[in-house]
Parts: structure tokens; sequence; C-alpha cells
């Protein structure tokens, strides 16, 4: 019999129906494996009584006919959703101990779908990095291995608990969050699909702001079509975040019917970059002919502020991040360090509380918002940020979604590209720019490197049209073949 | 462009994080490379294009300017550091002049 914790969802919610096994059963496989693999450190908080505890609500439900559309899946929570009652940490030493006394929107509705929450998932401290190296609780390790080789490599980030969760089979599925790559990036780093919807599809309450015109909530699952599911939860208006979009929200899973016939899809010609790995741009043109042969057609658009993207994200994420974490004060919640004055008090629990990476992009941000710098950067990136976008709607006149790599390259090792914040920075250059212009976006597993680790290749679709994003990619995923861990 | 000490010590200091000499040394060159990586925006024509901020068409709405949130002083300061009928509280921020 096939092991509970290799099931997707989809599976999983048909084993639940048909009686092969009860809610809390696939739950405890689930906190037996978060035991087992415990060395990954995917997790902050675990939270395996409550998790029982769900699980055993939604047998009951199951049992009386009122079960609900993802009753007794087991998930990881990114720990940058606030959890009423549950340490929600944003993986800094300035939120240690911090005890939400409510519910984030996107948590609030999955619990309302039936979900069983596994725990807290590890992170960057305050979402910000690509390698799940800044977080106060440690780095998380990615499952996979290169070939003969036994060096620990990073599960991306910032999302890279999630991402390493579900790919180890110590969740069904997670939630992250992404804010220039967050979501996706850490998806095709460890053999996992991942998707952003457009900015605003999801409420942005009670999740723990870093740059509140990018952020966005997502997906992280083992197939397209969990990943549909997750999105179809976690969607929809909340008069709490008035940048949450008052918009129907379609069938997800309904849009894979699997026909791309007369789709076209855009290749970005900028997106071929020096010094990209052959193996890399070898994926993208197998990607090509798969669709090709799908019925879909291909043509080489050009979005010509692509090499600002990652300079424009770099003024505004820091400026917004500045702004968002003034926050922490040691006053009304968190870490606080105990010290002299108001004004020393202030500082020593900022520069206690926030790791370095948080730091310096809280400088960053302060500079770039500072009195007589304000329109040199952050005035100068909002426009250019405009051109981008513009970019992407005179490339969607002619397609109807982008394909792209995710990442310039499989996962590297821990502490590698830690030397030179740019080169750490340069991981996003393929997302960034589809988190400036709000766009929904996937990152789908499709081949392997040499080293024999997993590469992505990510679908970006026009606002609020999920559907086609989720449509190719699920093309994608049939064609690939590929096989997780 | 290079940030010199003396500026990014003022930086530090808006920003409300205490740095010693010593990690202002280290941060420096860090900052001056994001910072001329950044500056390469300068060279983009942004004449007559308008910043955007609110990514896609969405206007926010506005609410009926009603309180329908509230009483619950007891959550709000369940994770104040320090907390005394029904205040934070933080070191003495005024002087006293009496």
């Amino acid at each position: 019999m096939t092991k509970l914790t290799d099931l997707t969802i989809e599976q999983a919610l048909n084993g639940l129906n048909n009686k092969d096994f009860t809610a809390v059963e696939l739950t405890q496989v689930h906190i037996d494996a978060m035991g087992v693999h415990k060395g990954l450190n995917a997790y902050i908080t675990d939270t395996p009584e409550l998790a029982l505890e769900q699980a055993s609500a939604s047998d009951v439900r199951r049992a009386s006919g009122d079960a609900r559309p993802l009753d007794g899946i087991p998930l990881a929570i990114k720990d940058l959703f606030c959890t009423n009652g549950v340490q929600t940490t944003a993986a800094s030493r300035i939120l240690d101990g911090f005890i939400p006394q409510y519910e984030s929107t996107v948590t609030q509705k999955l619990f309302d779908d039936g979900i069983v929450m596994l725990g807290k998932a590890n992170l960057d401290e305050f979402a910000m990095g690509s390698a799940n190296t800044t977080s106060y609780y440690g780095n998380v390790i990615n499952p996979w291995k290169r070939d003969g080789d036994d060096a620990e490599l990073t599960p991306g980030g910032s999302s890279g608990g999630s991402a390493a969760a579900v790919a180890a089979r110590i969740a069904m599925g997670a939630t992250g969050t992404d804010t220039g790559g967050s979501i996706r990036q850490p998806a095709a780093f460890c053999g996992i699909s991942g998707i952003k919807p457009t900015y605003g599809r999801c409420s942005r309450w009670g999740t723990i702001a870093f740059a509140s015109s990018l952020d966005q909530a997502g997906t992280l699952a083992r197939s397209v079509k969990d990943n549909a599911l997750l999105l179809q939860s976690i969607s929809g208006y909340d008069a709490k975040d008035s940048t949450s979009a008052n918009k129907a929200v379609p069938d997800f899973a309904a849009a894979l019917t699997g026909d791309i016939k007369g789709k076209v899809i855009g290749i970005p010609k900028e997106y071929r970059m020096d010094g990209m790995p052959d193996e890399i741009e070898k994926l993208w043109q197998q990607g090509i002919e798969w669709l090709e042969a799908a019925g879909a057609t291909t043509i080489e658009v050009s979005l010509p502020h692509t090499k600002y993207a990652l300079p424009t994200y770099y003024v505004i994420a820091p400026a917004e991040a500045s702004s968002n974490l003034a926050r922490y004060d040691g006053v009304k919640f968190g870490y606080r360090a105990d010290e002299g004055d108001l004004t020393n008090m202030y500082e020593i629990t900022r520069a206690q509380g926030f790791g370095e990476e948080v730091k310096r992009r809280i400088m960053i941000g302060t500079y770039a918002l500072s009195s007589g710098y304000y329109d040199a950067y952050y005035i100068k990136a909002q426009k250019v940020r405009r051109l981008i976008s513009q970019d992407f709607i005179a490339a969607f006149e002619k397609c109807d979604v982008l394909l792209t790599p995710t990442a310039p390259s499989a996962a590297f090792a821990i502490g590698e590209n830690e030397d030179d914040p740019i080169k750490m920075y340069l991981n996003d250059v393929f997302t960034v720019p589809a988190s400036l212009a709000g766009l929904p976006a996937m990152s789908v597993p499709a081949g392997l490197d040499a080293g024999g680790l997993p590469l992505g290749l990510q679908v970006i679709g026009r606002a609020w049209d999920e559907e086609t994003v989720l449509k190719v990619s699920g093309v994608i995923e049939n064609l690939s073949g590929f096989k997780g861990l | 462009m290079s940030l010199d000490i003396k500026s990014i010590k003022k930086v530090a200091s808006l920003a409300r994080i205490r740095m010693s000499d010593e990690e202002l040394e280290r941060i420096s060159p860090r900052l001056s490379k994001i910072i001329d990586f950044v500056e390469q925006l300068a060279e983009v024509d942004t004449d007559n294009v308008e910043p955007l901020a609110n990514v896609v068409d969405i206007a926010p709405k506005l609410r009926e300017d009603i309180v329908n949130d509230g009483g619950y002083e007891e959550k709000i300061l369940a994770n104040a550091p320090e907390s005394s009928q029904g205040y934070f509280v933080v070191p003495n921020a005024i002087e006293d002049n009496t």
C-alpha cells in the first residue's frame, strides 16, 4: 500500500471519503515523519496536539456528512501568518514568544475548510532572503542532495521551511508568501510546485508585513491540482484588507483541463541571460517543445525593462520594509532590551532583535526614504515599476502566458552566495518582475540538473488569470513526468 | 556612490538601530554595493511616467465611518513586555522638572 505521506491532497481527500483511513491516522503519520526529519529544521513550532485535536474534529464532521473541502488535510503554515494562540515569530528574535490574539484571514479560511495545522514553518527572517539562512531559529536544510555529495543545500527562500516540509513529505501542502519570489524559488529548489496569485487575490490581514505593495500569500504542494485546491481556500475578498480584490474567485481546479490548444505562450527574450547555465537553457527549450506538442504556439516577446526589475525591487521592498518594521520598538509586543531611557531602549531592542539582513534592508529603506533622497530613489523606482508593469501589459496583447525558468540555478550549498548581497539577490532575477507587476506566477518542477537536483519552470499570467497559469503548469507537470523525492 | 560612515550613522539613528563603530565599518561596503546597484535606475528615462503604487486596478474601498472593532484591552496588552492598569509601560521619556 502507498504510504499515507506519499499521497497528494487530492488522493488523501478521496481516501478519507472512502474511509480508507481517518484524518487522525493521516495526521499521526505526518507527526511521526516530522520527528524523523527534525534535522531539516523545517518547522519553528510543532503543534502536534492541536493537529490531532483538529483531526479528530474533522473525523467527526466527515462521519456526520459535514465534511468541508479540505477536511483533515495536514498542512504546514509559514510562520509569517498570525495564528491565534500559537507562537508566530516571522523567524525573528524580535517576535520570539509572540502569541497572536487573532487569526490571519488566510489561516482562518483554511481552518474553516477543515485543514489540520502540523506546525509553523521556518522562513527567512521577516521573509527577507533567498536561502533560508537568515532565520533566528537556524537554517532550513533542503531534503534533496547532489548526486554523490552529502553537502547540505539550501531549500531557497523565503518560504524555505514550507517547501522543504512539502518535499520531504512532512506536510501535504503549505502556505507561503511571495514578495519577490519567496514561493516560486523555494518550490523550484525543492522539486515541488507553488503559486503566487495576483496581488489582491488573498487578504494580507494578519500576515506579518514585509513590503505591503508586493506581499502576497500563496501555496506550495506536490501537484498543480493540490495547489489549485489550496488556493481556492485562501482566495477572496476580505473587508479587513482594503487592497484585497472584490472579485469572484473562479473554480481553479476546474481550469486543469489539460487543453491548451490555441494558447499563445510568450518567451521573453530578455530572460536569456549571459552566463545562464546550459541545462537551464535546455530545460526552458524543453518546456517550449512540450507546450507546442500540446497544441500551443510560442512566440518571442520583449520585456525591455527586465534588467531594471531587481534594482527597482531593492529600492521599493526595503523602503516599505523600513516603514513596516518601525512597529517593532519593544513597547507593544515582542522582545525588549531593558536599557536606559526610551531612545536607548528603542535602539538597543532593534539592534538585538533584528538580524543582519533585516537591519541591512531597514537601513537601505530608511536611506531611500530620507529627506533629499526620496525622489531620486523611491519615486524613481516607482516610475520604473510602472514601465516594468507596462512591458507585461504590452506582452500580454500578443500572448496568454509567459514561460521562463524559475531561478538561474538549482539549489546551492548553504553558505554560498553569502559574501555578496547582489549575488544572493540575483536568485530572484526571474521572479521579481512578475511581483513588481502584481501578476500571478507559478513554478512547476520540470527536470533535474546534471547533479540530480530539481529545476523549475515559471508560468506568468495576466492579472486575475490564475486559471490559465494553472492550466499551462498542469500540462508541463504531465509532460515532464517529474518524480519528486 | 559610497556611503561614508557619518551618513550610515545618521541612517542608523533614523532607523533607531544602535550600531557600534565596528558594525558600521562592516555594514558600510555592503550598503554601498547595494546603493551602487540600485543607482542604475538613473539611466532609465522616466519623464512623463507616473509613479506606480497600486499595482492592480483595484480602487481601495472606503468603509462607513463607524466603530466596528475594539473592546479587547486584555488582548492588546497580552504581548506587551510591560503593562500596568491598562497601559503600555515605557522607560521614562519626559524629564522630571519639579
